[in-house]
């Protein structure tokens, strides 16, 4: 977005972060523990694990490449 | 968004809301505090960035229009996650498990030319005349009647399909999570009202991009994981076949040549004519909604660039949305380990339980729906007369919530479900920020008052937000009063925006066109529209004329009418023009094709050239279509 003010990307970056690292963690947990959800096929694959982590690095990319003050 | 419902739509989860809501199961999914969070965090974001906006929508031109300073890549985003509706998600991938691959058409060949057209040569009329609105563009080039005409029209299009989608959500997060009705549309209108009511269109552009993202972000995996657990596409290919004894889901041209020959009922000619032609430019290129996304560029080069970004991500939507519908003809499955059938609207409607007595309503009916009009293996039938717990029938529509469930454990099901209710939600706010900038532009001020200040009309606009929503409530409440309604809704692109795109074709292309042609073709796109809706409601048969085929689909009757309504409006112009005085060819500057002078743009290298990129979607668009013909 063109003028002054918060870039969108920036948003957009915040809130994959926090997810990324609430998935991810709730991962971990679940792997470490084993206490895996009912119903829910492919746990061997350990989803939220990779998935969070890609959710957090995107919005890390995007924290850091549209931070206010950085972006044009 | 109407105007590409799928056919499971018009004659599916749409109608069909009332059965779903009587149709009293366990919810698909329950949700964890994790999955709580992650929802409330969502709420939390998108409020706040409204309030953080609010500060740069104080001018009209800030308010209604973005300050026109968007980016090609926030407009060309914005542009496509307007139209990516939650209820289009279910409902096409409900349509890809009933028709396979077919339902493909409505992302490439019913999106692709037009998105170009609109990019390459219509965003330059819109553009140089600084228009407002679409029907703005009709004030300038065909006059204060065409304009008013077109303007209630949409705006009582926007409205009633904001109410249906609210509405929509809530009833299918009645049934996916449990939630209540009157919940459901108090958090997701007050949220909208908020957001598009503090920010204006830049903030309901900022919230689009970020639930595009969101949208992404949540339904990626599930095409990902249905392709491992099937085996690829190999493995998949081959379970469809072993199923289904049939390759035709697999193939988007092969068997179109006869309306029998596939399973959706339709002819090549209506694809391309009606879908690939009238419906889709008349949606991509006239409905305000979308158009409105595009105007908001900063420049004219990012104008005609935003549509051809947005067409590569169109391409690629089937992935997350034609994909696990495919996936789920083969991989669902019943909680006794069975292959999971899914079943027309009408069956589960049928099968309705009664939340008294726990028991299905009408057992005879039930029956003779299920024998009739389902595939279901005679003992799971009887499961589902004797009401044995876990046997409940579930929609084609549901297919991609199942999905979700299937694959998604706390806080990724959590990310799921707010990628519903962002593609809700999106498609709320464009409904609600375009009706805002039609009622304020092109009926307030030109027939209410004339000479308020430009503070005046962002006030009228942000008050017409919070009355669009109150309205759009009340309008969802009807449509669960009265069933009915939902038909009309239905036919509602078909009775405004294919007339309007012949009305706007004629004007941009053909400087003979004059201001009452447009006015008088408008009205007989409209009028003629209706009347055959109305002639196919009440006379059945009336369906081998309007639709050329006597068994046709309600999805070919869409299609066939939408074209007729066009050629309708387009004939009328022009033969009103060759009987009426044309304007002189100097007050056609800007608005139509050979007399206006388009601003000079700087070179720019290759890779920023729209043609280029253009050149680009056309060659992947047509491999597309070539690798599964």
């Amino acid at each position: 977005m063109h003028g002054s003010g918060i870039p969108i990307w920036f948003f957009i970056g915040v809130l994959l972060v926090v997810y990324g690292l609430m998935i991810f963690g709730y991962g971990i947990y679940e792997w470490q523990t084993g206490s895996y959800p009912p119903l829910v096929e492919l746990t061997r694959l350990h989803t939220p694990i990779w998935w969070g982590a890609l959710l957090a690095l995107l919005g890390i990319f995007y924290v850091v490449k549209f931070r206010p003050g950085q972006a044009k | 968004m109407l105007g590409l419902v799928p056919a499971s739509l018009p004659a599916g989860s749409l109608p069909s809301l009332p059965a779903l809501m009587a149709f009293a199961v366990a919810p698909l999914a329950h949700l964890r505090p994790l999955d709580i969070a992650v929802i409330a965090i969502y709420f939390c974001m998108v409020i706040w960035i409204g309030f953080y906006l609010k500060g740069r929508s104080n001018t009209s031109e800030e308010f209604f229009m973005a300050g026109r300073e968007m980016t090609a890549w926030i407009a060309g985003l914005s542009f496509v996650s307007a139209n990516l509706g939650s209820l289009e998600l279910m409902g096409w991938a409900g349509s890809a498990y009933q028709y396979g691959i077919l339902a493909t058409h409505w992302y490439w060949v019913g999106a692709i030319p037009a998105m170009l057209f609109l990019g390459l040569v219509m965003m330059p009329f819109y553009y140089v005349s600084k228009t407002h609105s679409v029907p703005g563009y009709l004030n300038l080039r065909y006059g204060e009647h065409a304009r008013i005409l077109a303007a209630i029209s949409f705006a009582s299009e926007m409205i009633l399909m904001s109410g249906v989608n609210m509405f929509a959500m809530a009833v299918v997060m009645r049934v996916v999570l449990g939630w209540s009705l009157t919940f459901s549309i108090l958090v997701s209108s007050v949220a909208v009202a908020a957001y598009v009511g503090l920010g204006g269109l830049r903030s309901a552009i900022f919230n689009e991009v970020l639930q595009f993202v969101l949208i992404w972000g949540g339904a990626l995996l599930v095409p990902i994981l249905g392709m491992v657990q099937a085996g690829g596409v190999g493995g998949l290919k081959t379970k469809i076949i072993s199923n289904m004894h049939s390759d035709s889901y697999f193939h988007l041209w092969r068997d179109t040549g006869h309306f029998a020959a596939n399973p959706m009922g339709t002819h090549w000619s209506g694809i391309v004519f009606g879908l690939g032609f009238v419906i889709s430019f008349g949606y991509w290129t006239t409905d305000f909604l979308v158009v409105q996304r595009v105007l908001a560029a900063h420049n004219l080069r990012a104008a005609r660039m935003a549509p051809i970004i947005g067409s590569f991500f169109k391409m690629a939507v089937p992935f997350i949305v034609i994909l696990p519908g495919l996936l789920g003809l083969v991989l669902l499955q019943n909680p006794d380990g069975s292959h999971r059938q899914l079943v027309g609207e009408d069956v589960v409607k049928s099968c309705s339980v009664n939340p008294s007595s726990d028991r299905l309503d009408d057992s005879a009916g039930c029956a003779t729906a299920m024998a009739t009009r389902s595939t279901l293996p005679a003992a799971y039938q009887q499961k589902v007369l004797a009401g044995i717990p876990g046997s409940e029938l579930h929609s084609y529509n549901d297919v991609l919530p199942l999905m979700l469930v299937r694959y998604c454990g706390p806080g990724l099901l959590g990310l799921g479900i707010t990628a519903l209710i962002a593609g809700f939600m999106s498609g709320m706010a464009g409904n609600i920020s375009a009706f805002s900038t039609v009622w304020t532009y092109d009926i307030y001020k030109p027939l209410i008052n004339k000479k308020g200040s430009d503070s005046h009309y962002v006030l009228v606009g942000r008050l017409s937000i919070l009355i669009g929503v109150a309205i759009s409530i009340g309008a969802g409440y009807l449509v669960q009063h009265a069933h009915g309604i939902m038909d009309y809704v239905q036919a509602l692109f078909s009775f405004f925006i294919a007339p309007l795109l012949g009305a706007i074709l004629m004007g941009m292309f053909w400087k003979r066109a004059t201001a009452p042609a447009g006015f008088l073709g408008l009205l007989a796109g409209i009028v003629s529209s209706v009347s055959m809706f109305v002639w196919v409601k009440y006379d059945h048969a009336a369906l081998a004329v309007v639709a050329l085929y006597p068994d046709a689909t309600d999805m070919a009757a869409n299609l066939y009418r939408a074209l007729w309504a066009f050629i309708i409006t387009a004939t009328v112009i022009f033969l009103v023009s060759l009987v009426t005085r044309p304007r002189p060819v100097a007050e056609l500057d800007g608005l139509v094709y050979g007399v206006t002078k388009l601003p000079k743009e700087d070179p720019v290298p290759f890779y920023k050239n729209e043609y280029m990129w253009a050149i680009l979607v056309v060659i992947i668009f047509a491999a597309l279509n070539i690798l599964f013909w």
